[in-house]
């Protein structure tokens, strides 16, 4: 086990130096095209040349690399893994650090992410047993059309019908009624609430892990219908063994290998994801910043936060691939 | 597809007939299954739908909505009536027409970035595959680094520098970032089909590298490709809308899916349901056509549904 994780740590420094090169690379690259967003965001009534000069020093643009295309700009980037590792990834347009923007907001974040990741893991794995364990009966059918419905739905389209159909249409009357019980209401709430820091994130998270839940019913479905087939099964059920015990014991837990690495995966989507969730529930999270700072055109946020989001996206799957390992021993020896 | 059908002498030494009787390839094997299967006539019917909606949407409906006089302030908001089955939008266009003129903006970007996804990918994964070695290596950790960005936030960092958006910068956006599952899927089909015994043979008697790879190989393990494919049609037209929609995306006044909903989601709340219901179910019919498409393929692909 020792061995697997330290070499799985030192497969990670490359990947997430590459990575992070890569969104360097394509920021000064777009940068080099189009020109430094100090002057974009003056547009026509540029200010005097000196605050022009003074913003960019500010904002790490006055680099001479900048002006010149295709310079992949390598001493910038060595540059800027200094200020990373010194936990600085630059200010907003305001002159706020990014990272205490940061800081401040993920918590909410976080909440949202769990909730969405128990949702879908819980639900879409049980989903995917009954289907699994019902081919091409009528609870099969009824999972796989409703999953592939599902998976129909951009995040954006599924949180704004859900936010107006569930937390307005329902949601309101459930909390303008006297006898339904408070938390009900704010579970179907139209926005976030500070006073009820998990009820109120119940309905985004749901929304969020939405595409997710079907991705997952659906892998553990088709896995678990293979391992059925399979000896293994075949002798624990000659020995006798109840089918529960064949099924919840032996067949799932090989079955749940690629869910596992579907969820570590899927933590990247789900942030991507809570970018659109926040926006539209205004919840006061990592993704509303980024949300707000394409409405403001503040590009240091959102390059600042997307490195972020992510390195903690890269760290994340390093966790996964880790416990997935102590789970399954045959990864570990691979 | 029938352009891609292996020559007859590879393709019967490797599918085995499922009946002594019927010697079919393996493309013919998939012609088979799918002109059998409803889901596959529904969904095919639907895209084509689709299709002519986004080439001439002259024929859906008459009048663009960026024509002169075809909006009426007047009408803004109007809710769907017998005439108007679909209503107003916002800005008073007809929401049909709306509707109908923005799906080419959608499913254009959609098709580009699939047509530059599969070649980027099919080329990117043979060459790790077949040739294995350093240059999987590179290619490898090449993917690894794209994959470990998340795909939205990608996207939105290098849109939100450009300031200004159309179809091409949409498309390249999109194709950086959406290669890499293709290409990891490609390396994994033809890591499978390298070791098939034809392609031993073809070695043996003298074949080179490329005429391999384009008659053996690549024919033979697109299968995964194509599905994936064709699901990622639908995912695109989904994260072209999302992108648009997050305000990174097409600027007004383009007509476009992921505009009109953001236009319509406040307004839904205060009462005008209909300017967001609509070209939202039009998205989600649209992305849940090629998502159908893609697995009545899979279906006939796959011969392990069979």
């Amino acid at each position: 086990m020792g061995r697997y994780v330290a070499r799985r740590v030192l497969q990670f420094i490359p990947v997430i130096l590459g990575t992070l090169f890569l969104l360097h690379l394509l920021s000064t690259l777009t940068i080099q095209i189009v020109g430094d967003p100090v002057r974009a965001l003056f547009g026509e009534n540029a200010p005097p040349a000196s605050v022009i000069a003074q913003m960019q020093a500010d904002y790490n643009l006055d680099d001479p690399c900048l002006q010149q295309t295709g310079n992949p700009c390598l001493g910038l980037f060595v540059d800027r893994l200094g200020q990373y590792a010194q936990f600085d990834f630059g200010v907003n347009f305001r002159g706020r650090p990014i990272t205490e923007l940061f800081v401040e907001r993920f918590p909410v974040t976080v909440r949202l992410t769990v909730i969405a990741l128990v949702f879908e893991a819980v639900v879409g794995i049980l989903l995917g047993i009954l289907a699994g364990l019902r081919k091409d009966r009528f609870a099969d059918n009824l999972v796989r059309f409703s999953t592939v419905l599902l998976i129909a739905f951009p995040v954006f389209v599924f949180g704004t019908l859900a936010q107006l159909l569930l937390g307005l249409q329902v949601g309101l009357r459930i909390r303008e009624s006297s006898w339904a019980p408070d938390w009900l209401g704010q579970m179907l709430n139209v926005g976030y609430n500070a006073d009820y820091p998990w009820l109120s994130l119940t309905l985004p998270g749901l929304v969020l892990g939405a595409f997710s839940l079907a991705a997952i019913a659906r892998l553990t479905r088709t896995s678990l219908i293979e391992n059925l087939r399979s000896d293994y099964v075949r002798t624990a059920r000659a020995k006798g063994l109840t089918t529960r015990r064949v099924v919840g014991v032996h067949t799932l837990r090989n079955s749940l290998i690629p869910v596992v690495t579907y969820i570590g995966i899927d933590i990247g989507l789900l942030l991507g994801g809570a970018l659109v969730t926040e926006g539209i529930f205004n919840i006061p999270g990592v993704g509303q910043l980024v949300f707000l700072a394409i409405r403001a055109n503040d590009t240091p946020v959102i390059v600042g936060v997307v490195t972020l989001l992510t390195i903690v996206f890269l760290v994340a799957n390093l966790l996964v691939d880790i416990f997935y390992a102590a789970l399954d021993p045959r990864i570990r020896y691979e | 597809m029938s352009d891609a059908s292996p020559p007859p002498a590879a393709a019967d030494a490797e599918t085995p007939a499922p009946n002594a009787d019927q010697n079919r390839s393996l493309w013919g094997d998939v012609r088979y299954q799918l002109v059998r299967s409803p889901l596959f006539w529904i969904s095919s019917v639907m895209v084509l739908v689709i299709l002519t909606m986004a080439f001439v949407p002259q024929l859906w409906a008459s009048t663009p909505p960026t024509a002169r006089g075809a909006c009426d302030l007047l009408n803004a908001r109007e809710k769907p009536s017998a005439e108007h089955w679909f209503g107003y939008t916002a800005s008073g266009c007809d929401m049909w027409a709306s509707v109908v003129y923005g799906t080419g903006k959608s499913v254009i970007v959609a098709i580009l970035v699939t047509i530059g996804t599969v070649l980027l990918g099919v080329t990117l994964g043979t060459l790790a595959g077949y040739f294995g070695g350093f240059t999987d290596t590179v290619i490898s950790r090449i993917t690894d680094d794209f994959f470990g960005l998340p795909f939205i936030l990608g996207a939105l960092v290098f849109l939100a520098i450009f300031p200004d958006r159309n179809i091409w910068t949409i498309t390249l956006v999109l194709t950086l970032f959406g290669w890499t599952s293709l290409t990891r899927v490609m390396r994994g089909s033809v890591i499978a089909t390298k070791q098939a015994d034809y392609v031993d043979a073809a070695r043996a008697v003298g074949a080179g590298h490329f005429f391999i790879i384009r008659r053996h190989i690549i024919s033979n393990s697109i299968a995964p490709v194509v599905v994936l494919a064709t699901i990622g049609l639908g995912s695109f037209i989904g994260a072209e809308a999302t992108l648009t929609y997050l305000g990174v995306g097409y600027q007004r006044p383009t007509v476009s899916w992921g505009l009109l909903v953001a236009e319509g989601q406040n307004l839904a709340l205060a009462g005008f349901w209909h300017l967001l219901v609509i070209p939202a179910s039009f998205i989600v019919v649209t992305v849940l056509s090629f998502i159908l498409l893609g697995d009545a393929l899979r279906d006939a692909l796959d011969p392990r549904h069979r």
